[in-house]
Parts: structure tokens; C-alpha cells; sequence
């Protein structure tokens, strides 16, 4: 991969090729910060990290924050059971969508068993929020495998139609099902225990401070675990498998094991996000796994910067809080999202954030039938013009 | 699993799974050329088949229509709805190829890019159909224009004058169409672009031209299976395309997407499905057995049933 | 590739001035909004000032025409009593929940935050369920107009109330009434699969055997759904003499129709969420004729002691009251008789709705300890002459 400053803009002209430059310099920049960062001690990275946390988790729900960021709605819970949880959520997409390029339409399957998993087992099994948290995550990985298992040999549209179907199916069933409540849903899901009588863990239902303590440590995890097997060798083989299945395939790559790991690893990811959810919400029923769920985290990615960290976080904040912070305007809200969606996907379709591998792969287009190729090759495009 | 209700309502089943599925099967079409051509879900049909029944709905409010009609009234009223809803169809396909699609190609955006442009134009239409053009967000009624009058039956099943219409004017619909992409100059235009765009481009096809076609055509389509479908069900909502557009959608991919027969028959096999389904299970496991049957049809004929042939289709 | 350069940033301008339009505009609103809670925190103490009453509902969203009833209900009646020129003013602060119970925490905390006194709401079950907790453990009383489910008044809560009867009431008052007043003896139970007509449907379902009926049929149709073909083929080949249907007026308009066009004669029945005009014209007319409907919801149109609430309504929104806005009026006069009698905390409140009761347009409201209303009477529709009419009880 050499980067986009060999790609020969198409028109140096106006404007857009000043938007560029300004984009090259953003990358050259987060580039040398990144290589800087991790040649850092590891010491040093932690008490970076422990810090950015501190700062996130007591300035940003703080009452002067609400003010201007939601003026019409609890802050604090808008941040940690919608913001916090799309944030997770997007981070799981970002790895089948952003990592090994596959489309999958149906992510709310496994935010719904997660969420499922911790309403059945507080309330039948009488288990706590900490035990359930590893165990939420387990079936959430292992719904990923079955249902990745058979699917993940198609390929592209396939894929996302059935992934589409399975995220149908998963709120259906759960209507239709008598063990999970049915369409009553669950209600009364314990509050996770309180941890002494420290104020930063007791959580209980009016200050939802904790539960931000609570999930930016989850999303702090996750992106320390995600981050890791990007950059080991699983990592690679997803770029490879995205960039051209099949010549990934031909240089040893094993492509449907690593496709059936990054199914897995999202799934993981999106039920640790249900478990985070239900615990807050208190109650669950299938209307919440609705498939608009799904369509909106893939917004969220896409919108972002699939593939690039910050770049999906961002994205999840803004599909969220956009909405909620314009609430005066919630007629028209659905309206402007669609809209800003269709603006975004004209004018920097790569993302607000974008991921500089896949900015490279954008402006040199791969061959193949995935997701990440264009519509018509550029070069028709520019020899009609 | 209730046999028994399967048994009694198998005639019934059958003659309103044919029916749906023949609706299923015009919907599908607009996908299924999209996909054959650009190789893109358009995510956005379902708005364009919406925008079909509400320009149906106007019509009849215009005309100041409340009951069923007979005669020629009928075939007037059928006829000016047809255009009506084929033109407000077709009108938002080009406008939907315009706005969210052909920016992207100039840019050469990704496919995922297009995918996410079509999903922001789908909540932006029907978002409009519900604040400014049917300004609610329940469901409207149409009057049924036509009488559910008994033709024949089978077994315990009646077949209806406006089952009999659904079936006809679909075949003649598909059948023109299959004419069309087979043996015009368009639609060879439009098969050489599924084949390979850069070389039919070589050729001197009008790439954007042959691909504002096909969004127009499966537009068209979307507005006459619009009609139908009121004949029969005589509702309309800013979601009323969201279901039936997933199943339509289903049926393309189902019988080979990029296949016009294909789309035929996945409409076909869907529409029967939901109705021996929903008899077998209860009506509420009605799409988990459409979707799982999709899934395990995919793994083992990965294209659908009949694989996907836009571009192979016979001249 | 056409010059696409200057008009992207004019369109990226153009999108960030209209960003800051809408910023402008919302810190308006969000200005006179702050004056109001400045005026209510002085004068929380009792005897002057302002305090507020929430309303927590859909207003948004597919099913947002019950909230606006409801919030009209409460318009109304804040309206009339602020004309009065009590003591204590009242201000109305509205949450629009769009009937999703994942907004049902937000939709608390902020009611909570802007310290109301008393919230009429939540609307619908699902989000009840999801927002009484917090509302129970602030301390803040509520008052549902139409939250029926069964299960709510089972938590203990003490802040909770409810004008309306629940499911356990209407469901088997409609059993009772298809097969005692009726003689109707074999039923097909249809339900809409959703929190409020799966209850409904139990709770029929649970009832009809009791009473010496047969349940012949259960389904659940998708309420999206257009094509109730097979739930129709179901039922007509299941020889039942009637149908109760439990889900909302758009779906049960679209079943009735496809019922009456495949030649089913018997009878149909259904619940408070279908009592609504639209059943009718969804239905397309004439299929819904013969109709009953139930709800614990008085018909006050023709009643001579709510003319004067029904002239009011008719006047401030230009159209009679529709479903639950005269039980949303109801609500909101017994918290305001409160809050005249001086208690304009959160806990006298709800210590006065506990303790008296009020005469209302629908009927006298008295709270049981567990919230439910005391009494409750299912009254019974039918559809005449394409009108919903009350013709009387189920009992």
C-alpha cells in the first residue's frame, strides 16, 4: 500500500483540490502521531490512556456539556444507553463492515441476544450484571459462528440479504417465542450491583453518570482489543481478503476462517452493547431489535469512516446525538438524516474520518465483487465527460 | 406444525400466494434490472412502488371516487391510475438515479457509498409522503374500486375479478418487458452495460443513458404493480413499500438476481411460501420461513434458482 | 467528471448554515423554556409562581395520534385552569417518547430534571414499564390515560396511577360479553403480536374457556403487514361464529375488510385501541358495520354533562375528542385539583391523588393503592350506520 500521494489527482483545480491537501495533511499528521504513539513505553500509554478516560468520563456528562449538547433531553442516559451503546455497536460493524468488507444488514441479531441474554438470566437464573457481562458476549460470539458458519461462503449482496433475513427473523422469533416473554418482552432487569457505596458504582435509576463510567470503559476495551488483532496477522489477512478475495485466497490466505473470526468478533462486540443496553433500559421487548437498528449502525460506520476507528465513533455519536440534539425539530428529523446521508455519500463518501488504507483503496478502485468497488469504473466515467 | 390447516386451506393458500406473489414478482423487477446493471441494491425501490399508491390515491381523490366501479368507468379509472402511478413511480426513480446515484458514479464512489445513499433517500421520501403529501402517519384507506365479484373456484378457494386482473396484467407486463431487454436496441444496450461496462462504453453504448433507462423501467414497473396491489388491498402509508419491498427483494435474489425470469419465479415461490407457511406455523413465523428457505436455497445454488442472467439473456 | 469542486463546499456551507439555522432556532425555543424553570423553582414552595405537569407520549412516530390526544386532553385543561388565574400557575412540558420504549429513560430523567410535578403519562405500556421505575424512584406521581397492560399495577409502585381500566378487566369483560351477551360460543382469537394486543388477546383467550365458549382459532398477524389472506382463510375455514381482534384500528380495519370480502358473515369484536373513527374508513366502510368495539374509554360526545368539554376541545383543536383525550382531561384536572388545594410538591401530589378522588367528564376517578382505577367499567360500541356508537356496559 503506498498512499494516495501517487494517485495523480484527476483535477487540480478549484476548491475540492484544496479539500484534499487539507485531507493529505490531516493524514500525514494522524500518521506521524500514530507511528510516534506506538513507539512509546508502555507505561506512558497507560496513564495517556487512564487520563483521556478520566477527562471523557467526568467532563463529558458534566451539566455544562448538557447544556449545549442536549437541552432537551437527560444527557447522561442519552449518553450511556444510546450514544455509548451505538459507540460499541459501531466498533463490532466496523470490524465485518470496515475490516474484512463484508456488508452485514442484520447487526441487531446480536445486540438483541445480548440484550436477551442478560433480561433471561437476571430474571430466571438470578444472575448478576457482572457475571452475565463475559457470558452475554460468549453467546453473542457463538450466535455469530452459527449464523456466520453457513452464510459467510456467499459472497457480497448474498451476504448482506441474509444477513438482512436473520436480523428479521431475530425480532420475529422473539415475538413469537414464549421463553423470552414474547412480545411482552422482559421487564424489571436488575441494575448492575453496586460496588460499595462509592457513588461512581452505584448504579441505580436516576443518576446514569455510573453507567457512562461503566460503558466508556466497555468501548475502551473493546477498541484496545479490536486495535490489537487489526495489527497482528488475522488483521491483515481481513485487508487482504477485502482489497481481492480471491488473490488473498490464492496467497494462503484462509479467507472463510478469517471471515467467520471477524462475523464472530463483531457479534462479540454488538452483544456486549445489548448487554450494556438492557441493563440500563430496564426493559426489552422485540420492537427495540427492530432492523432499523441495523441500518442505522452500518449509517453510523459508513458515515464515520468505515475501517478507521475514530472515524466509526464519530459516526455513532452523530447518528445518535444529531437527532436528539434537534429535537425541536423532530418532524423533520428522520427527513435531515436521510438527506445528510445522501449529501455525506456525495460529497466525502470515504467518510467524515476516513481510514487513510481505504482512502487509497477508494481512489484506486479493487477489482472484484466487493462492497469496497465502485460503481462503474472512474475511467468510463472520465472517458464520457 | 398443522397439517390439517394446511390441508383446508390449500386451494385458498394457493390462489392468494399466486396473487401476491404475481405483485411480488413486478416489484422485483426494479431491483433485479438495478442489480443487473449496476450491481447495486437500490435500496430506495421500495419509496418508488410507496410514491405508486400515493399518486394512485390522488387520482382517486381527484375523480372523488367512493365505490366500486363496473364497465368502462372501471377500465377508464384502472387506466388513469396506471399512468398516474406509473409516472409518479417512474418520476422518483429518475429523480432517485439523479440525486443518489450518479453523483456517486462521477465520483467514483464505492458501492458500500451508494448502498448508504439509497438507504438516506429511502427515510427522506418517506418521510415526505408522511408530513406533506399524506400528512398522517397511519395508514390511509383507498376505496376498492372493484368489486371482489366471483369468477370461478377451486377446491374451497374463490377467484376474485381483481385476483384475475393481478394475474393478467402482470404476465403481460413481464412478458413485454422480457421483449424489451431480448430483442430492442435498448435492451441489448442494457445487457452489453450488466456484461461489462467498459467495453460496452467502447462500443458506444450511452452508459448513463442505458442506466437511467433501467431505473425508469423498474419504475414503471413499481408504479403498475403499485396499482395492483391497491386493487387488492386498497391501503397506502409512508411504509407501505418497506415489507413487500423486502420480499419483493427476496424474490429477486431467490430466483437469480439480474434475471427478469428469475424474478418471476422467486415472486412466485415467495408469495406461496408466506401463504403455505403461515398455514403450516401460524401466520406469525410467516417471514422467518420465507428468509430461512432464502438462506438455505443460497447455500446450495449460491445465485438463486436460476442464477444470474441479465447480461446472458437470449436476443 | 464535471466541475463538481465549487458547488460541494457551497452545498458543505449551505448545510453548515442551515446547521446553525436550526442551532439558532433551538436555543430560542430552548430560551423561553429556561424562563419557565427559573419561574417554577421560585415559586416551588407553595402559593403562587408556576409549577409544571409533563406529558410523557408519543407525538412522533407511526402510532403518535393517541399521544396527541392525549397531550390535547392535557392542553386543554391546563389552558382552562390557568384561566382561572390560580395561585399557582401551570406550564405543560412535553417529552415526545414516539411511543419507543428505548426513549423511555431519557424522556425521565429530562421530565425529572426540569423538576415537573406530576407527569400525565406514559402513553403506551411498553414504554411505561421502561419509565415508571424512574419515575418511582424520584418520587414524581403519573398518571396514564391509556397504559392498559395487566402487569403494570403487579411492580408496587406508589407513584403510579392509571384513569383507565387494564387488560384484565377488558379482556374478559369481552369474552364474558361475546358469549353471555351474545351467545357466541366458538372464537377466534386474532392478535396483532404487540405488547398491548397480545395481552388484550390472553387475556380473552384465558376467559372464554371459563365461560363455557370455545377458543377455535389463535393467530397473530404482523400489524405492518398488508395481506391477512391466510389469517382470513384460517378463520373461515374454522367455522367460527365470531372474531375478537386484539391490536390497533389501522390493522383491524385491513382484516375486517379482507374478512367481509372473502364472505365471512359472523361476528367481529375488538378492543380499545381499534375504538377510533378510522376503523371505519380503514375498513373502507360498509366491512365494519356491525362492529363492536370495547374500551374502558367513555363515549363523552353525547353525554350532556361533558358538552361543555366537548364544545372547549372542539373549539381549541377543531375537532371533537377523540380516543383517551377526555380520560387525558380527566388526568390532568385531578392533578390540577391538587395543585390548587396547595400541593404543588411531588409527594402531596401523589398523596392527594391516593386519598380523594374527582369527579370527572368520563367518570369519578378514585386510584386503588395499587394505581388502578377503582371500579372501571368496559363500555361496549358498535359500528352503525358507519358511526361508533356506545349502546351500553359489557356487564
Amino acid at each position: 500500500m503506498t498512499g494516495v500521494e501517487q494517485k495523480p489527482a484527476r483535477r487540480a483545480d478549484g476548491p475540492r483540490e484544496d479539500l484534499r491537501r487539507v485531507g493529505r495533511g490531516w493524514n500525514r499528521l494522524t500518521g506521524r502521531a500514530g507511528r510516534r504513539w506506538r513507539r512509546l513505553p508502555i507505561p506512558v500509554k497507560a496513564v495517556v490512556v487512564l487520563v483521556v478516560y478520566l477527562a471523557l468520563a467526568i467532563l463529558v456528562p458534566s451539566n455544562p456539556v448538557a447544556h449545549v449538547m442536549a437541552p432537551q433531553s437527560g444527557w447522561s442516559n442519552v449518553l450511556s444507553e444510546e450514544i455509548g451503546v451505538y459507540v460499541l455497536m459501531a466498533i463490532g460493524l466496523n470490524v465485518v463492515v470496515g475490516q474484512a468488507g463484508m456488508l452485514d444488514l442484520g447487526y441487531v441479531a446480536f445486540f438483541a441476544v445480548g440484550g436477551y441474554s442478560i433480561g433471561i438470566l437476571t430474571t430466571h437464573d438470578h444472575l448478576n450484571f457482572w457475571e452475565i457481562l463475559p457470558i452475554g458476549i460468549a453467546a453473542a460470539a457463538l450466535a455469530g459462528l452459527l449464523l456466520g458458519a453457513p452464510t459467510l461462503r456467499l459472497r457480497g449482496d448474498y451476504l448482506a440479504i441474509v444477513t438482512l433475513g436473520f436480523g428479521l427473523i431475530i425480532s420475529q422469533a422473539a415475538t413469537n417465542l414464549n421463553f423470552d416473554g414474547g412480545a411482552q418482552g422482559i421487564s424489571a432487569i436488575p441494575h448492575p450491583p453496586s460496588i460499595g457505596h462509592i457513588k461512581a458504582f452505584t448504579y441505580g435509576v436516576t443518576d446514569f453518570k455510573p453507567y457512562w463510567y461503566l460503558v466508556l470503559a466497555g468501548i475502551f476495551a473493546a477498541i484496545w482489543a479490536v486495535r490489537r488483532l487489526e495489527r497482528s496477522r488475522v488483521g491483515r489477512a481481513w485487508v487482504a481478503i477485502r482489497e481481492d478475495e480471491d488473490v488473498a485466497e490464492l496467497m494462503g490466505v484462509p479467507t472463510y476462517k478469517m471471515r467467520l473470526w471477524a462475523f464472530a468478533i463483531g457479534a462479540a462486540v454488538g452483544g456486549a452493547g445489548g448487554v450494556f443496553f438492557a441493563t440500563q433500559a430496564n426493559h426489552i421487548d422485540p420492537t427495540l431489535f427492530s432492523y432499523q437498528v441495523s441500518i442505522l449502525v452500518l449509517a453510523a460506520v459508513v458515515l464515520g469512516g468505515s475501517g478507521n476507528m475514530a472515524g466509526v465513533v464519530l459516526g455513532a455519536f452523530l447518528v445518535v446525538w444529531l437527532p436528539e440534539r434537534f429535537r425541536g425539530f423532530d418532524k423533520y428529523r428522520i427527513l435531515v438524516f436521510g438527506l445528510a446521508l445522501v449529501v455525506m455519500m456525495i460529497f466525502r463518501p470515504e467518510g467524515l474520518l476516513p481510514s487513510r488504507r481505504r482512502r487509497a483503496e477508494m481512489s484506486e478502485p479493487a477489482s472484484g465483487g466487493g462492497m469496497g468497488a465502485p460503481l462503474v469504473a472512474p475511467t468510463l466515467e472520465e472517458a464520457e465527460a | 406444525m398443522n397439517f390439517h390447516s394446511f390441508v383446508a386451506e390449500f386451494w385458498p393458500s394457493t390462489v392468494d400466494g399466486l396473487v401476491i406473489g404475481f405483485i411480488y414478482a413486478l416489484f422485483a423487477l426494479g431491483y433485479t434490472m438495478v442489480y443487473g446493471v449496476l450491481k447495486l441494491i437500490n435500496f430506495a425501490h421500495s419509496e418508488v412502488f410507496m410514491i405508486g399508491t400515493v399518486a394512485m390515491l390522488g387520482v382517486i381523490n381527484v375523480f372523488n371516487i367512493h365505490h366500486a366501479q363496473s364497465g368502462l368507468a372501471l377500465v377508464g379509472l384502472l387506466l388513469v391510475c396506471a399512468v398516474a402511478a406509473m409516472i409518479g413511480s417512474g418520476g422518483v426513480a429518475v429523480i432517485l438515479e439523479f440525486v443518489a446515484y450518479r453523483p456517486l458514479r462521477r465520483r467514483g464512489s464505492s458501492r458500500l457509498a451508494a448502498l448508504i445513499s439509497a438507504i438516506g433517500m429511502s427515510f427522506a421520501l418517506q418521510e415526505i409522503a408522511a408530513l406533506w403529501i399524506l400528512k398522517r402517519r397511519d395508514s390511509r384507506p383507498l376505496p376498492s374500486i372493484m368489486g371482489h365479484n366471483v369468477v370461478f373456484t377451486i377446491g374451497k378457494a374463490q377467484v376474485t375479478t381483481d385476483d384475475i386482473l393481478v394475474v393478467v396484467v402482470s404476465l403481460i407486463m413481464l412478458f413485454g418487458l422480457d421483449r424489451l431487454v431480448g430483442a430492442t436496441k435498448l435492451g441489448r444496450g442494457i445487457r452489453a452495460v450488466a456484461q461489462d461496462p467498459e467495453t460496452a462504453t467502447l462500443m458506444g453504448v450511452n452508459l448513463d443513458r442505458v442506466i437511467l433507462y433501467t431505473f425508469l423501467i423498474g419504475g414503471l414497473m413499481a408504479g403498475v404493480a403499485a396499482v395492483l396491489f391497491e386493487v387488492h388491498y386498497s391501503y397506502t402509508q409512508f411504509n407501505v413499500g418497506q415489507l413487500p419491498g423486502i420480499k419483493a427483494f427476496t424474490a429477486a435474489v431467490l430466483g437469480g438476481i439480474g434475471n427478469l425470469r428469475g424474478a418471476l419465479l422467486g415472486g412466485l415461490v415467495i408469495g406461496l411460501l408466506e401463504f403455505y407457511g403461515s398455514s403450516l406455523f401460524g401466520t406469525e413465523w410467516q417471514n422467518p420461513v420465507v428468509f430461512l428457505v432464502l438462506v438455505v436455497v443460497l447455500l446450495f445454488r449460491p445465485t438463486g434458482i436460476l442464477g444470474e442472467s441479465l447480461a446472458r439473456a437470449r436476443a | 467528471m464535471r466541475a463538481v469542486g465549487p458547488v460541494g463546499s457551497r452545498a458543505v456551507a449551505l448545510v453548515a448554515v442551515a446547521a446553525f439555522g436550526l442551532a439558532a432556532c433551538s436555543s430560542s425555543s430552548k430560551t423561553s423554556s429556561s424562563t419557565a424553570t427559573s419561574a417554577g423553582s421560585s415559586g416551588g414552595g407553595g402559593g403562587g409562581g408556576t409549577v409544571k405537569l409533563g406529558f410523557f407520549g408519543a407525538l412522533t412516530g407511526p402510532n403518535a395520534q393517541l399521544g396527541i390526544n392525549i397531550e390535547n386532553g392535557e392542553k386543554l385543561a391546563i389552558s382552562q385552569y390557568n384561566a382561572t388565574n390560580p395561585k399557582t400557575k401551570v406550564t405543560l412540558d412535553p417529552f415526545d417518547s414516539q411511543g419507543d420504549p428505548s426513549q423511555a429513560n431519557n424522556g425521565a430523567t429530562k421530565l425529572i430534571n426540569d423538576k415537573v410535578v406530576g407527569v400525565l403519562g406514559p402513553a403506551f405500556s411498553g414504554e411505561s414499564a421502561a419509565a415508571d421505575p424512574i419515575f418511582e424512584s424520584a418520587g414524581i406521581p403519573n398518571v396514564s390515560a391509556s397504559a392498559t397492560n395487566t402487569k403494570l399495577a403487579e411492580n408496587g409502585w406508589k407513584y403510579f396511577h392509571r384513569v383507565v381500566a387494564d387488560d384484565s378487566l377488558q379482556g374478559p369483560a369481552d369474552a364474558d360479553y361475546l358469549a353471555k351477551t351474545l351467545h357466541l360460543t366458538s372464537v377466534a382469537v386474532i392478535d396483532d403480536n404487540s405488547t398491548y394486543g397480545k395481552g388484550l388477546g390472553d387475556a380473552v383467550r384465558g376467559q372464554l374457556t371459563k365461560v363455557g365458549a370455545k377458543d377455535v382459532l389463535d393467530d397473530h398477524v404482523d400489524p405492518n403487514g398488508a395481506d391477512y389472506g391466510s389469517t382470513v382463510n384460517k378463520i373461515v375455514s374454522s367455522n367460527a361464529t365470531a372474531v375478537f381482534f386484539g391490536g390497533y384500528y389501522d390493522a383491524a380495519g385491513r382484516l375486517v375488510k379482507q374478512l367481509r370480502a372473502a364472505g365471512y358473515k359472523g361476528v367481529f369484536m375488538s378492543g380499545d385501541g381499534s375504538e377510533d373513527a378510522r376503523f371505519v374508513s380503514d375498513a373502507g366502510g360498509s366491512p365494519a358495520e356491525g362492529a363492536y368495539l370495547s374500551c374502558p374509554c367513555a363515549d363523552v360526545t353525547s353525554e350532556s354533562s361533558a358538552a361543555s368539554f366537548v364544545s372547549a376541545y372542539n373549539q381549541m383543536f377543531g375537532t371533537p375528542p377523540q380516543i383517551y383525550s377526555a380520560e387525558a382531561y380527566d388526568a390532568t384536572n385531578f392533578m390540577l385539583a391538587a395543585i390548587k388545594g396547595g400541593n404543588t410538591t411531588p409527594s402531596a401530589i401523589n398523596k392527594y391523588l391516593g386519598d380523594s378522588s374527582w369527579k370527572g367528564v368520563t367518570k369519578t376517578v378514585k386510584f386503588q393503592s395499587n394505581g388502578n382505577i377503582a371500579g372501571g367499567t368496559i363500555f361496549v360500541y358498535k359500528v352503525e350506520s358507519g358511526k361508533i356508537v356506545q349502546i351500553g356496559t359489557t356487564s
